[in-house]
């Protein structure tokens, strides 16, 4: 590239800008000079059309093609193949029990285990410190934290072990074990990792919440003759409810969502695959775009009771203010 | 109040000019090349050209892609065709969802059969002209032009060229005890154990890591074996999925190979037993040859770039120096080599005069010496100066390439699908030497072999 063709590139970029001003600028003069007559839904129509445009483009559409693609082999016939194959074929059932596992247990854990330091932690002396230590995980990319537990489950074959985990075993008289290519506790190793990640978000946000809940019904409930777990559940977890659930269905669509633990640490594998990965593997890799797209589609299956059910208790919650 | 205003609109238009500026930096300013210091005779044949431009990319990088480009530069002068190479490791992903796109290059160069194959069924591929298959008639062995050919249609010459299959060892320590190359598949079985039983360790040093594409240094075992021990016509049923995947003279491959990968007498020499064959990385699994812990590893021959991990030349990959590297024998002694190996295709994504003269060009036995003489590859063209090498190793690979007796077919897990070649077999791989039994793992890949 030369010092022409790069001025050429700004000058477009600058172009661009200024015609998406002209457009818009255009469009906001009309809105105004909008017949009186049903001039609040020609506005409302004129400001969602180009969200629903990108929307349409970049969301609808996909889905809708994904969905096809899923129905199809390589050579483009209509066919169940890529469906029999997810669930007759060894790796590819798997995969799918392990996305199970994955969420079964990583949104539970560091739902708990946050909330139980949130609780502990509240009204304590440091108290931002406690929370600054647990959150910092969260500012770590996952591709990251791979790389770092990585070294935490790393195995040599020879000589001393520079592994954390190894480390401790072998201190205490244990072989060294290969962690991460041993079925099924690498699976679980890795899940660790996920919730070493979203345990200081449930934290952060049950914290915040437990704040929330009104001092007089705690005292309320104290001058009952409750003890501290009475307390805890009746009064804080049910005052608290809106808060879980959100963490609760965040950390699960992260959970179904994951690939880049996977990818870096074990590249599915040694049995750690899951959905998303194989999902990467399949279409970009092995070039079969429908198994790909199957595999996108039963994501997309496992996902939407999640959002179903976080939507109906934040509407239910709303209700009841 | 004026100016806090001032600044306002300063700050902004400050910002963009720095970057404007900066930007500006990064571009290069070449100024055009003088033609008058090129002799341009032999490069009459392919024409000349206004303003013509050729862009074109593929999976070379770094030092390979700077030669690439020096490689066709006296081309690019004396046609007036300018051609702009752009190197991406992403490329074989990519290269479909562009031309599906309409945003193909002109030339993408593809590393594999399979992927060629794939495009052309996609109908993006404008097939070979006339100059160009005649230069494949010329120059390459008959092999290659089958795996160019989708339909009977010619899509591509092959460009450069890769041998695998060949086991590292120090010459030192071979003359220090007496050992010779062996000549047969049961020879080297023998040197094997005389090793194992001379030093007390196992002989062979493995590592099969390659972050999501562990495995595949076992693939080329593999693929070896079953060229050696059943020959050309099985070896391209097996590939093209005219014989199953699970068949026994498969089978007979993979336990030939699982003499040595699955048995703790003979790997994994200075890394740890047969378990960390998959945790060992490919481009560190020979280095314990250096340090004599290790006397044999099996890998191609790209392997040469990896002696000197810390850079410098210290370590020297001669018949006389720190490491030298001989080709997997055949089953029986005398008669030609089998060999597998790899290799890049030129594909054009554009009809056009200046893409072809420049395909021409690079199907020619010119670019080949022009190419090869810059160091660090080599070529199965047959035009080709084994001379012009840059070291001792190439030079032993091309001849190997040239001698009409060697059998050489393509990397096979490149030929196969992708579900295959790209994943299960690699992922059988692993799980074959983590323990899984032969059969069973036949089975799994056979089951994996999409049905379209």
């Amino acid at each position: 590239m030369t010092t022409p063709d790069l001025l050429g590139k700004i000058l477009q970029v600058v172009m661009g800008l200024v015609v998406l001003a002209a457009v818009v600028g255009l469009l906001i003069f009309f809105i105004d000079k909008a017949p009186k007559k049903g001039r609040d839904y020609w506005q409302l129509a004129l400001f969602l059309l180009p969200a629903m445009l990108f929307v349409a483009i970049g969301l609808v559409y996909p889905a809708i093609r994904t969905s096809f693609l899923a129905f199809q082999n390589n050579a483009g016939e209509w066919s169940l193949d890529n469906f029999i194959w997810m669930f007759t074929q060894p790796a590819a059932i798997r995969t799918l029990i392990n996305t199970v596992l994955w969420v079964a247990l990583a949104p539970v854990i560091s739902t708990v285990i946050g909330l139980a330091y949130a609780v502990f932690i509240d009204k304590s002396r440091g108290e931002k410190y406690y929370k600054v230590i647990l959150f910092m995980p969260i500012a770590i990319s996952f591709v990251g934290a791979g790389v770092i537990w990585g070294f935490v489950y790393d195995y040599n074959g020879v000589g001393d072990q520079i592994g954390l985990l190894n480390a401790i075993v072998v201190a205490f008289g244990g072989e060294p074990v290969q962690w991460l290519q041993t079925d099924p506790i690498n699976t679980i190793l890795l899940i660790v990792i996920m919730i070493w990640i979203q345990t200081g978000f449930a934290m952060v946000l049950l914290s915040a919440a437990i704040k929330g809940v009104p001092t007089e019904q705690i005292e309320a409930a104290e001058l009952d003759g409750t003890n501290a777990w009475q307390r805890f559940m009746n009064v804080t977890v049910p005052g608290i409810r809106g808060s879980l659930v959100v963490v609760f269905t965040t950390i699960s669509i992260a959970t179904l969502k994951v690939f880049d633990i996977v990818r870096t640490m074990t590249a599915g594998n040694f049995n750690t695959s899951v959905v998303a990965n194989e999902m990467y593997t399949q279409a970009f890799r092995a070039s079969e775009i429908g198994r790909g797209s199957a595999l996108a589609l039963i994501l997309f299956v496992f996902v939407l009771p999640i959002v179903i059910y976080n939507v109906n208790v934040l509407r239910k919650q709303r209700e009841i203010r | 109040m004026r100016i806090r205003r001032h600044r306002r609109w300063m700050a902004p238009v400050v910002a963009a000019a720095a970057v404007g500026l900066a930007l500006t930096g990064c571009t290069g300013d070449i100024a055009g090349e003088d033609a008058a210091d090129t002799d341009c005779a032999d490069y009459e044949e392919y024409g000349t050209f206004d303003d013509a431009e050729v862009t074109v990319a593929g999976t070379i990088l770094d030092l390979e892609a700077d030669r690439l480009s020096e490689s066709w530069a006296d081309f690019e002068t004396c046609t007036g065709i300018s051609v702009d190479y752009q190197g991406s490791s992403e490329f074989e992903a990519q290269i479909a969802v562009l031309a599906e796109g309409g945003n193909a290059p002109d030339v993408g160069i593809v590393p594999q059969p399979g992927l060629l194959n794939r495009l052309a069924a996609g109908g993006w591929l404008i097939p070979a002209s006339q100059p160009v298959v005649d230069n494949i008639d010329e120059w390459w062995d008959p092999i290659w032009k089958e795996y160019a050919t989708v339909d009977g249609e010619v899509y591509a010459a092959p460009l450069m060229a890769s041998i695998k299959g060949y086991i590292w060892y120090s010459p030192a320590e071979f003359e220090e005890n007496g050992y010779e190359i062996p000549a047969t598949l049961d020879e080297l079985t023998a040197l094997s154990e005389q090793i194992a039983s001379d030093s007390g360790r196992q002989p062979w040093c493995v590592g099969l890591e390659s972050g999501d594409a562990t495995g595949w240094p076992g693939t080329d075992w593999i693929e070896d074996y079953v060229l050696r021990l059943h020959g050309p016509e099985v070896y391209d049923q097996w590939v093209t999925h005219g014989i199953p995947f699970n068949d026994p003279q498969i089978a007979e491959a993979f336990d030939g190979v699982g003499a040595y990968l699955k048995n703790e007498e003979m790997v994994n020499a200075g890394i740890g037993n047969v378990s960390t064959l998959v945790t060992e990385a490919f481009q560190t699994g020979g280095l314990p040859i250096l340090d004599g812990e290790c006397s044999l590893h099996h890998q191609a021959s790209f392997y040469e770039t990896f002696w000197n991990p810390d850079g410098g030349d210290a370590n020297t990959v001669a018949s006389d120096g720190t490491v030298f590297a001989f080709l997997l024998p055949p089953e029986e002694a005398g008669g030609g080599l089998q060999v597998t190996g790899g290799g890049e295709f030129p594909v054009a994504f554009r009809d056009a005069e200046e893409v072809e003269a420049f395909r021409h060009y690079l199907s020619s036995d010119l670019w080949a010496n022009n190419r090869v003489s810059l160091g660090g590859v080599i070529s199965a063209n047959k035009g080709l100066d084994p001379e012009v090498a840059s070291s001792e190793l190439l030079v032993q690979s091309i001849e190997i390439l040239q001698n009409p007796e060697t059998t050489f077919r393509f990397d096979g897990s490149d030929l196969m699908p992708g579900a295959v070649g790209a994943d299960s077999f690699w992922k059988g791989i692993v799980a074959w030497v983590g323990g899984e039994d032969t059969a069973q793992v036949l089975d799994t890949i056979e089951a994996s072999w999409p049905a379209s």
